[in-house]
């Protein structure tokens, strides 16, 4: 029999502290779409994500319905388009956003992820051309989202690729500026990329993996801290520790039973579930309050490293033993326009881009949801990512870059994207120039830790 | 196939009446209730077997919430699956 009290204990976390699967996501492999011709390509990409996707949609639907737990976005996770695109010389791989726009609306998945490119060590074919299509696929479309792998520990930092990213995300903001700049929201610059992520905006299908496969990622970080906000407040940090580890093992297996069904319904093998703890605008489902619960005044302030290296630990120790699998990014994120508490720490000024840069040498992915300046240069946009690649590398972690240019406005002003990406205030960069740096292009070698064998 | 029904709000005349009255008309048997009354706040949970259901589970589930939200009461319906994981190891 079960108990009341687990009964009413999991209902309050739905109900109250906005427990959700944050997405179920499908992993479709285009290998097999490649083609010499593009408008063949496009058209077997199309055909396939719309054959392989078809029952996402419901499935997912009817499985919040049984469970009675919310499952907020249904996505679609491809192979690296550039892939496909280097086989199609002298073309612009923009067709391929089209027909992943098409698919995205004819299956009703929320986004399609894997416009991207893996670049650490170098430019292949059809690299360059996709990277260069990136703003106008991203002005174009809705529902697609770009990715691009600048660096990993054991490739080193393409140099050239983060020039070239500098001037892609600011083009991006460009290109969308009547928007809010929305369009670099669904672009991020990723070191250490894992092939198995279910969250955007870097979900891509890594080439090593199966021909379809679905991966879930969950959330709960409101939980989390209605867990620890019932210690008192004299407890050691070793017990909010625990509670953190017991309250993730919940969440992740809620998680892992929603990606068994999933996966039992659709007849797609189980990759992962990510162990994330992901926070949206709605009050109440912030990481940053996770912080504050811990007893810091406000996110931002001395200590919130601390804190959130214990809690990306605790989440990760909690969740491992509830899953069979669990992969992506798996830790605690810190978007900030995505983060009531962040927003707020931010515009505060509580809350700058050094320390962000500090927390994620410790969370689980990077400088998230940043709105910049717009004008600030593409070579600091560069260098930003330099930074960013330079911790994941070393760190053996996985680190990424989503910042905003939020052209036209300065410090202070805000951009407001609404839905789950939010909004905040435009953050101020350190404007002293890296221009010669970035200009130098070349290769960062990878670092010492790499020669694991 | 079994699942939990739960129904929480202001305690009023009835309310374990018209919950399984709506089970029974959709051929879904009680196998197990708990009711308290904290102050005047009603709280109840029902343990159902699903196996033999005549409609759509999911359809199931909104028309409880349905009867919830007429009556100002919060009506859930959720397969035993969620709490199994989630509780037990």
């Amino acid at each position: 029999m079960i108990e009341t009290r687990d009964i009413l204990e999991t209902i309050q976390m739905i109900e109250d502290e906005h427990l959700d699967i944050r997405t179920v996501t499908m992993g479709i492999s285009l290998t097999d779409c490649i083609d010499p011709c593009m408008d063949k390509a496009a058209a077997k990409v199309y055909d396939k994500i719309c054959f392989c996707a078809q029952n996402l949609v419901p499935v997912a639907n009817g499985i919040e319905k049984e469970l009675g737990i919310p499952i907020i976005n249904k996505r679609v996770a491809v192979t690296p388009i550039a892939i496909l695109a280097g086989a199609c010389k002298g073309e612009d791989p923009i067709k391929f956003a089209y027909a992943l726009e098409k698919a995205s609306r004819e299956t009703g998945v929320n986004f399609i992820g894997g416009y991207s490119a893996l670049v650490q060590k170098g430019f292949a074919a059809g690299d360059k051309e996709l990277i260069r299509s990136i703003p106008r696929a991203l002005a174009e479309t809705e529902h697609i989202c770009a990715s691009v792998n600048i660096g990993s520990t054991k490739a080193g930092i393409n140099m050239d690729a983060v020039r070239l990213m500098g001037e892609t995300v600011k083009e991006t903001a460009l290109l969308t500026a009547d928007r809010d700049c929305i369009g670099a929201a669904k672009l991020v610059v990723l070191c250490n990329a894992p092939d198995d992520n279910p969250f955007m905006a870097g979900a891509f299908h890594g080439v090593g993996e199966p021909d379809c496969v679905i991966n879930v990622g969950v959330s709960g970080p409101g939980v989390v801290r209605s867990a620890i906000s019932k210690a008192p407040k004299d407890a050691g940090i070793n017990e909010i520790a625990d509670i953190i580890k017991k309250t993730a093992f919940k969440i992740t297996r809620m998680g892992q039973l929603v990606a068994m069904k999933a996966s039992e319904k659709l007849q797609v093998p189980f990759g992962i579930v990510d162990l994330s703890l992901a926070p949206t605008p709605a009050i109440g489902d912030s990481v940053a309050h996770i912080l504050e619960e811990m007893g810091l005044e406000s996110c931002g302030c001395t200590g919130t490293t601390a804190c959130l290296a214990m809690l990306n630990d605790a989440v990760k120790k909690g969740g491992v033993m509830a899953s069979s699998h669990v992969g992506g990014l798996s830790g605690a994120f810190i978007p900030v326009t995505e983060d009531a508490g962040m927003i707020d720490a931010a515009r505060s000024g509580c809350l700058t881009i050094e320390k962000l840069e500090a927390m994620t040498a410790v969370c689980s992915v990077g400088l998230d949801m940043i709105n910049i300046p717009g004008d600030v240069t593409p070579e600091i946009i560069s260098a930003i990512i330099a930074d960013e690649a330079a911790i994941g590398m070393v760190n053996s972690k996985t680190t990424a870059v989503r910042v905003i240019p939020a052209i036209g406005k300065k410090a202070g002003d805000e951009l407001n994207f609404g839905g789950l990406l939010g909004g905040g205030p435009v953050m101020k960069v350190n404007t002293a120039s890296p221009e010669i740096f970035i200009k130098r292009g070349g290769r960062i070698p990878a670092p010492i830790q790499s020669l694991k064998n | 196939m079994k699942a939990v029904i739960t129904v929480v709000g202001k305690d009023t005349v009835g309310i374990l009446a018209k919950i399984s009255s709506f089970c029974a008309n959709h051929n879904v048997n009680v196998t197990d209730v708990t009711q308290t009354i904290l102050q005047d706040m009603f709280c109840m949970i029902m343990m159902c077997d699903i196996s033999k259901i005549d409609c759509d589970f999911g359809v199931f589930v909104d028309t409880a919430a349905e009867i919830g939200t007429q009556n100002n009461l919060r009506v859930h319906v959720m397969h035993e699956d969620i709490f199994n994981s989630m509780h037990r190891i």
